[in-house]
């Protein structure tokens, strides 16, 4: 069972994005950093263990040629082993800060030659893997950056080719060390996941095609991945093989947010929070999904939502046209 | 965000305008034919087809200033005319109603089927003219072809881009209040029952599969709603049930059309953000609104026909009152751009002047450049 807490405010409400809220977990100086997407700008936030907030920061889209001011698609930490770096995805292209939002290290612009004339053009999907952050793009392409252990010189390193609808999101984990592991799912439009070992040359190990539904959002976690799809589904494959070995019927509407830590939350845009507890059948040795706990947020399209501590005991979630984070901790 | 919502915002809150409009006309009980050729008139300006070809072009979408200027010509493209309390209780309707109906849509497609049912009933209201039926019709077959190949990924990404765009707004609108699919503090009820989006299965199965791809293990668990599968799917042909009911019209000669305004709006520094745009942002807004504008052919009125003014109030006072009393962070401020001292856009916007037939008496002013600037101006004080 789980309880609500005391909001966080923020500036300005959340988008109608999908993953639009990222957490920046610090248990020892016992601060939780929070990012939401607005809309032209993307607002940081440290607070206390009792959510009370503490320091609050707004970042700026970059700007560039147009009409209107550029819009963020997404911001999110990357943990990589020697440093935090903070990273916002716009319509222009991609901004790295570090961790606290203070100091832009590094600006990517995006090349859209004519396309941005019949297409949006935009960068989205965030992930740090060792020390490469990779970004996807609208091309379907994913960029991959090499990051030093400290300064700006970041070097873009590889362009990898596997998606050909917009890249909606990336997922990563700890690198196992073996040959033929994967490490990183990136997810698009179309519902297609691809699955890559990373290294100096990334590897596409296995495509997991899609059925006519976008993913908005993927994890991955101990070899098993976790995708939330538009019809409302959830999916949970085997990394090394893509065998699908759950199928849940999770919710009404377009799932918007997953979190994986060990237990899998999901949420969507029917108003619901679902907590399913994964694990691994002593037979078999395939995947078993049980359903733990669902949250409704009542009137509320939600479009982000993590776990606040490694052990999934607290959650936080955001809402469109919402001005606060709502935060669960069970009882 | 997507290049291709334009569209689909100007048709649906067109659609919108003109059913609040006609329910206005038949409350103030306006002679049928005066309210046969003001609708006419609006809607022929609408489906222009050079106002068409403009509006379809792959583009990003105006600012809301910008765009609440387009409605303000359009809302005068006949004999009819609005004071700015109207005019802007009007536009307050408008974009409410519409963000309502993409909110709830339930498939980010379904917003296809809210503007065919817009279009549908435009053509109810224009019946007695079959060019008008046809140039309807034309506008529907450039929908087809344009969003028919859309995939769903497209769709999520025009339905991510008008929830941005109508972001902040908590009008409350009485018939709304009254119907309970809005709260008091603004916000849309958001149901958990009801029918589920075509192509989604009712939440509550988990199904595992051992390493052959067999079902080894079927188990349910309480979703927390109340939903039935969708019985059909809503037509996208130029004929057919749509199904949905998000995009008809809900008002009629009985139910009133009100707004509160509500007092304060939650997120004033979102709001100042838009309005202290940079210049160099107007210029080029108003190169794309002059062209844009430039395709609308305002008819002359024929004969010694009298105007006559709506009020989208119940009496003049409340009109008055309104205007008085409008919060300050709800104000629509109509473009109004400094005389630029920029040659080239004094040149085209003289071009597109060309195109323009004023249907006020005409001023007296030096440069066409300065009559599209006066007539802005005048569109703020009217």
């Amino acid at each position: 069972m789980f309880r609500r807490e005391r909001s966080i405010p923020l500036r300005g409400s959340a988008a109608a994005l999908c993953n639009n809220l990222s957490v920046l977990q610090l248990p020892v100086r016992n601060l939780t950093h929070f990012g939401v997407v607005h809309g032209p700008s993307a607002q940081l936030l440290s607070a206390a263990p009792e959510g009370v907030p503490l320091a609050q920061r707004q970042l700026q889209a970059k700007e560039g040629a147009g009409v209107s001011p550029p819009l963020i698609t997404q911001v999110h930490w990357c943990v990589l082993p020697f440093r935090v770096l903070l990273v916002l995805t716009s319509h222009r292209g991609i901004q790295m800060y570090e961790s606290d939002g203070s100091v832009m290290v590094y600006w990517h612009a995006l090349d859209a030659g004519d396309a941005s004339l019949v297409q949006a053009v935009f960068a989205r999907g965030i992930a740090a893997s060792g020390h490469f952050i990779c970004v996807g793009m609208w091309s379907g392409q994913v960029l991959v950056f090499d990051i030093p252990a400290k300064g700006p010189n970041i070097v873009l390193s590889e362009e990898l080719a596997g998606h050909q609808t917009p890249v909606t999101d990336i997922a990563t984990e700890p690198a196992q060390g073996q040959d033929g592991v994967a490490d990183v799912v990136t997810a698009d439009d179309s519902g297609l996941l691809c699955v890559w070992q990373s290294g100096p040359e990334f590897k596409l190990l296995t495509r997991i095609p899609g059925f006519g539904v976008p993913c908005p959002s993927v994890q991955l976690w101990r070899g098993t991945i976790a995708a939330g799809y538009g019809n409302g589904q959830v999916r949970l494959y085997e990394a090394s093989t893509g065998t699908l070995h759950v199928q849940i019927d999770a919710h009404a509407r377009a799932i918007c947010a997953l979190d994986l830590a060990p237990e899998l939350l999901s949420a969507a845009e029917d108003t619901f929070v679902h907590i399913w507890k994964l694990s691994r059948s002593p037979e078999g040795g395939y995947i078993e999904v049980e359903h733990c706990h669902g949250e409704c947020v009542p009137d509320t399209q939600v479009c982000g939502a993590r776990f606040c501590d490694p052990s999934g005991s607290s959650f936080a979630v955001t809402g469109y046209d919402l001005a606060e984070i709502l935060r669960f901790s069970s009882m | 965000m997507s290049v291709r919502t334009l569209p689909l915002l100007f048709l649906n809150l067109g659609g919108e305008m003109l059913y609040i409009l006609d329910q206005r006309l038949r409350a103030q009980n306006i002679p049928g034919d005066k309210a046969r050729k003001v609708l006419n008139d609006i809607i022929s300006t609408m489906f222009n087809r050079k106002f068409m070809e403009e509006l379809f072009k792959p583009q990003e979408l105006y600012s809301k200033k910008a765009l609440r200027t387009v409605y303000d010509r359009l809302a005068h493209a006949s004999i009819m005319r609005l004071n700015q309390a109207s005019m802007d209780k009007l536009y307050d309707l408008m974009t409410m109603a519409f963000k309502y109906q993409v909110l709830l849509c339930p498939r980010p497609k379904d917003v296809l089927l809210v503007t065919f049912n817009h279009l549908d009933a435009i053509k109810g209201f224009i019946q007695d003219s079959p060019t008008l039926l046809h140039q309807v019709d034309e506008t529907f077959q450039q929908l087809t072809e344009i969003y028919g190949g859309f995939s769903a990924g497209e769709f999520q990404l025009i339905r991510q881009t008008l929830l941005i765009f109508f972001q902040d707004l908590h009008i409350r609108v009485s018939i709304f209040l009254k119907d309970k699919v809005q709260n008091s503090n603004g916000r849309f009820v958001l149901p958990v029952s009801g029918p589920l989006p075509w192509g989604t299965k009712v939440p509550g199965l988990i199904r595992t599969f051992n390493n052959k791809g067999e079902e080894v293990r079927k188990v349910e668990f309480k979703h927390g709603g109340s939903y039935v599968a969708a019985p059909k799917e809503g037509s996208f042909e130029l004929y057919g049930d749509r199904v949905l009911k998000l995009g008809t019209n809900m008002y009629s000669v009985n139910r009133p059309v009100e707004t509160h305004m509500s007092g304060a709006s939650e997120n004033l520094a979102a709001q100042t953000q838009e309005s202290i745009a940079p210049n160099p942002l107007a210029k080029e807004e108003l190169n794309l609104l002059a062209r844009l504008i430039g395709g609308m052919e305002i008819k002359k009125p024929s004969g010694p026909e009298p105007g006559f003014r709506l009020n989208l109030f119940t009496t003049d006072e409340e009109e008055e009152q309104a205007a008085l009393t409008r919060p300050e962070e709800l104000f629509y401020e109509v473009i109004n751009i400094q005389a630029t001292q920029d040659q080239q856009t004094n040149e085209e916007l003289a071009r597109i002047m060309g195109e323009f037939e004023i249907l006020d008496q005409p001023r007296r002013s030096a440069s066409k450049g300065d009559d599209l600037l006066a007539m802005m101006d005048e569109l703020q004080l009217c």
